[in-house]
């Protein structure tokens, strides 16, 4: 237990609703829009919590289990990722296998809730949900089995502790392939144009977005805010591998890799103004890719 | 010792007595009665070894040759015990409420009198200290499990899936009576505890081989499961549950027990371990999602999870040869504890497989769905045993690939490539695992459980207290071994201690090391729990008094939906056999639409076992082919027959004779 931890916890919880307003800004500026307020996620969310909720006659409660249990999931991977030197509330031997399993709990969860209204769209969603995910996830365990290997730890805040610019310097091809890796799999998980359309309604090219279509009401902004959480402890995954700032200085370093995360949503934004969605059978060649990534970064560690 | 000899007895007795039972009622009673009492003895001496580390052994005379009445109990036999026991006694008292729709049509009374026989014989393999006794109760075993499965006999379906674990069981014990032969030669005694007391046989590798075909086969190792798909689905649900959940364990246990007799491990045991978990594991879990049939789904996951055990058992063995306490203790706790969750979530998914077959009448997927408000009490049960098997934490499934996950990353600090390669693979290759299962327990449990049904399922209801309360117990199971993991690794430090070649106080101490992380698993999912409670609570408290519509599923605008336009398991996982269309071969027959206006158009995909089709169909032809080229030495002729018996006479008198001196 880590109680300075907490901060990065309280930060995740707090901030992670503005990525996906710069997402929407950076997007805008391409487009040459003004665009909605950096803070239009909070609005959204707090609108919503004030509403009521309509629910099919199909569903049962399972499809009220997947926002409630999946957004207590990954609040409590949130709780495993550091904050460059803020290290996480929580951190063990093994805490990253616990981590991805998170995520993969809260993925299951959204994924039953959407067959649960027997509706063709979200079957669809789902069943690409877990196609893709599957791929996705050997490459984050392996990538993440890499970093273990250089930093010869076995715990997200140990391994992004320990890697300084020295490490960088030493092997920096391997950490940079693997950042790639690491990249495309936050793409992937959290949604986001190559891999899915965030924006787009037209429910047939949708996945993670046409899981929750009969979702409303509070229900609705835990899955908003969720989504919204999963983007940042990704990306603070992502940030800890890339900004190696180790002032020693905690809120120094913290800093850094608040700055790196915001940094993050921007290039998320550009990706997302300058790509066309993939067509969908490209996307397991794109994940198939970063596990590639992660294996030649473990070849490379090997040497 | 002697309570655990008892117990089999009683179970025994009571098959007996359901074989002379006048009424199929009073035989299920007397049945699973017997087995239900005897398992409840027998876990008395299993716990006390446990929890003492120590071993108990009595020997009787037997007049068999080469044979002794050996029998004994370490910590390895006591922890297999446990589930076969438990899991037996439960799947008996599902199965006296299950099996009532075949009262008069099927004989119930030799069901009952061969299931006691199976878990008897099971017992008696897991103490058996000779090599004649233990083969004996292995084939007792192999021989009760196929009456068992040829249940239903009437059905040419039954009677296929039967002939063909009559022969991979076979198969199989001719490699393991190779093994045993060639060892009790070396050796001089065909006793374990000489075996083990002789140090390393010079044909080790040999001897591991056979060991790891022989008892692979029962294990349900690629590429001999292929008897798996067949016999489970065949056979009666608790009856699955009972082989898949724990007879198939006997075989990890027969390759850990040759472990201890075979010396220290080459490094290639491990690396062909690992093989071997990597492929069964990958390929069970692909073969699973392209299956329609509920019980052959599952059971093809029997084949992912052995695999998943296998690639424990390699770690262990990979850190024996390189010398790491870390990796063996992890390893090995990892795959025996993945023993018993396999054990307690696959019989738990049988067992609710089973309720909606006795339900609704049907396994095929495709015909069912909505089935959780019908049987709410299956429904949740089976989610539990859903998510225990995709090792989503906080359930048990987790904690065991959790450890073998661990055993992998701290090998990866190694300086050896083959090592680390070999740990990587481990590494990926679980990761693939379990997201394949996760998209696979996703469909069974979403398409039968969820949506609207599919067929006319109006008379479905949920089953009886019978069947509810074994599903309930090994769902608590599940739950309680995810929250209290690190007192059941205490539980497990004697088992590893005996596996592996260190002290019993480094074994403790590593585990401690262990224990440590899976403390804060543990204290994470009451927390993970309890902010699952705050955020109901929140939701609670946010709509109430607050307008909450109901009204059809949001379709996009369009009016009449139906649930014919659902998701089918078939439609779901089909991006995913698509891609792994070179490993599946799935067959596709389509009748497309034509025509202006066109009537009708179907798609029907079915996904055989390519081993089964391309490496064991052609081999088998061939013996026929050959074996009828032999036909005409049978041709009914008696006094023929005869002379071959005279001939045959003659030629051993002569050969006997023409060797003495």
């Amino acid at each position: 237990m880590n109680t300075a931890g907490y901060v990065s916890w309280f930060l995740a919880l707090l901030l992670s609703p503005l990525l996906l307003g710069i997402i929407n800004r950076t997007k805008a500026f391409f487009a040459g829009r003004r665009g909605a307020p950096l803070v239009q996620a909070y609005f959204d969310c707090w609108k919503l919590l004030q509403k009521g909720a309509v629910y099919s006659r199909t569903t049962t409660w399972v499809f009220v289990c997947g926002p409630v249990a999946g957004l207590a999931a990954v609040s409590a991977a949130a709780g495993l990722v550091p904050l460059g030197g803020i290290g996480a509330p929580v951190s063990f031997a093994g805490d990253l296998i616990l981590f991805a399993y998170l995520l993969g709990l809260m993925r299951f969860l959204t994924v039953v809730a959407a067959l649960d209204t027997g509706s063709s769209f979200e079957g669809m969603g789902a069943s690409r949900e877990v196609f893709f995910s599957a791929l996705a996830e050997p490459a984050l365990l392996l990538g993440l089995a890499v970093l273990a290997r250089e930093t010869k730890s076995l715990s997200l805040s140990g391994m992004i502790f320990a890697l300084t610019g020295e490490v960088w310097t030493r092997s920096g091809i391997i950490l940079l392939l693997l950042a790639v890796a690491l990249f495309i799999v936050l793409l992937a998980e959290n949604a986001r144009i190559p891999v899915d359309d965030p924006n787009t309604h037209l429910e047939l090219t949708m996945i993670h977005e046409v899981m929750v279509l009969d979702h409303s009401g509070p229900d609705f902004a835990f899955i908003l805010y969720g989504a919204a959480l999963k983007l940042w402890v990704l990306s603070a995954l992502l940030v800890g591998v890339v900004v190696p700032v180790r002032t020693g200085n905690p809120w120094l370093d913290g800093a850094a890799v608040l700055v790196g995360i915001m940094a993050v949503a921007v290039l998320v934004g550009i990706v997302e103004s300058c790509m066309a969605r993939l067509r969908l059978v490209r996307v397991p060649q794109l994940l198939v890719g970063a596990g590639a990534f992660s294996t030649l970064a473990l070849m490379l560690a090997l040497r | 010792m002697n309570v655990l000899l008892m117990a089999i007895a009683t179970m025994f007795l009571g098959g007996l007595a359901a074989l002379g039972a006048r009424r199929p009622r009073m035989a299920t009673r007397l049945g699973s009665g017997g087995v239900i009492l005897g398992s409840l003895i027998g876990l008395v001496p299993a716990i006390r070894v446990l929890a003492s580390g120590s071993a108990e052994a009595v020997s009787y005379a037997w007049s068999v040759p080469y044979g002794s009445f050996a029998v004994g109990m370490d910590p390895l036999s006591a922890f297999f015990l446990l589930p076969v026991l438990g899991i037996s006694a439960l799947a008996a008292l599902y199965g006296t409420e299950y099996l009532t729709p075949y009262y008069g049509k099927y004989s119930v009374r030799g069901h009952w009198f061969f299931y006691s026989l199976l878990v008897a014989s099971m017992s008696m393999v897991l103490v058996a200290r000779n090599a004649v006794l233990f083969l004996v109760a292995w084939e007792l075993m192999s021989v009760a499990s196929f009456f068992l499965v040829t249940f239903e006999h009437h059905k040419e379906s039954v009677r296929d899936a039967g002939w063909t674990y009559l022969v991979a069981t076979h198969v199989g014990a001719a490699f393991l009576l190779a093994f045993f032969v060639l060892l009790g030669n070396e050796v001089g005694s065909f006793d374990f505890d000489r075996i083990c007391a002789f140090g390393v046989p010079t044909s080790a590798g040999v001897l591991f081989l056979l060991s790891v075909v022989g008892f692979g086969a029962k294990a349900g190792f690629l590429p001999l499961h292929v008897w798996l798909p067949e016999a489970h689905p065949a056979a009666p649900s608790h009856v699955s549950a009972l082989m898949s959940g724990v007879m198939i364990k006997t075989g990890i246990y027969g390759i850990l027990r040759a472990l201890t007799f075979l010396g220290p491990p080459s490094p290639w045991w491990g690396y062909l371990l690992v093989a071997i978990g990597l492929t069964s594991g990958i390929m069970g879990v692909l073969f699973a999602l392209a299956q329609h049939d509920l019980k052959r789904l599952l059971a093809y996951h029997s084949v992912e999870n052995i695999g998943i055990i296998a690639l424990g058992l390699g770690v262990g063995v990979i850190g024996v040869g390189i010398g790491s306490p870390a990796l063996i203790v992890l390893g090995f706790c990892g795959g025996l504890l993945h023993v018993l969750n396999h054990a307690i979530f696959k019989s738990l998914l049988f067992l609710g497989a089973g309720s909606v077959f006795h339900a609704a009448g049907t396994r095929e997927i495709d015909l069912l769905g909505g089935l959780m408000k019908r049987m709410p009490w299956t429904g949740v049960t089976f989610l539990i045993g859903a998510a225990a098997i995709c090792g989503l934490p906080p359930l048990n499934g987790f904690v065991s690939e959790f450890l073998i996950y661990l055993g992998a990353f701290r090998g990866g600090a190694v300086n050896d490539a083959a090592v680390v390669g070999t740990l990587s693979a481990v590494i990926a290759g679980l990761a693939l695992i379990g997201g394949l299962a996760a998209a696979c327990f996703a469909k069974a449990f979403g398409i039968i459980f969820l949506g609207e049904p599919r067929s006319d399922l109006s008379r479905t209801h949920e089953v009886g207290w019978a069947m509810r309360l074994p599903m309930g117990v090994l769902a608590a199971g599940c739950v309680l071994i995810g929250l209290l993991a690190p007192l059941a690794l205490r539980l497990m430090s004697p088992v590893v201690a005996q596996l592996a070649p260190l002290a019993r106080n480094v074994v403790r101490a590593e585990l401690m090391t262990a224990a440590q992380p899976l403390a804060v698993v543990a204290r994470g999912a009451c927390g993970l729990l309890a902010m699952i409670g705050a955020f109901a609570l929140l939701r609670l408290r946010l709509l109430a008094r607050r307008t909450i519509g109901e009204g059809v599923t949001w379709d996009c605008g369009y009016a009449q939906p139906s649930p014919r336009m659902q998701y089918t398991a078939s439609s779901f996982a089909q991006p995913l056999t698509d891609f792994f269309r070179i490993f599946l071969w799935t067959e596709r027959r389509i009748s497309r639409p034509s025509g202006l206006f066109p009537r009708s158009a179907a798609l029907h995909t079915s996904t055989p076992d390519t081993y089964r089709e391309k490496l064991y169909a052609p081999v088998f032809r061939g013996v026929v082919w050959g074996l009828s080229r032999l036909r005409w030495l049978q041709h009914g002729r008696v006094q023929l027959y005869m002379l071959y018996i005279a001939v045959a006479l003659m030629a051993l008198i002569v050969w006997k004779l023409g060797g003495m001196p």
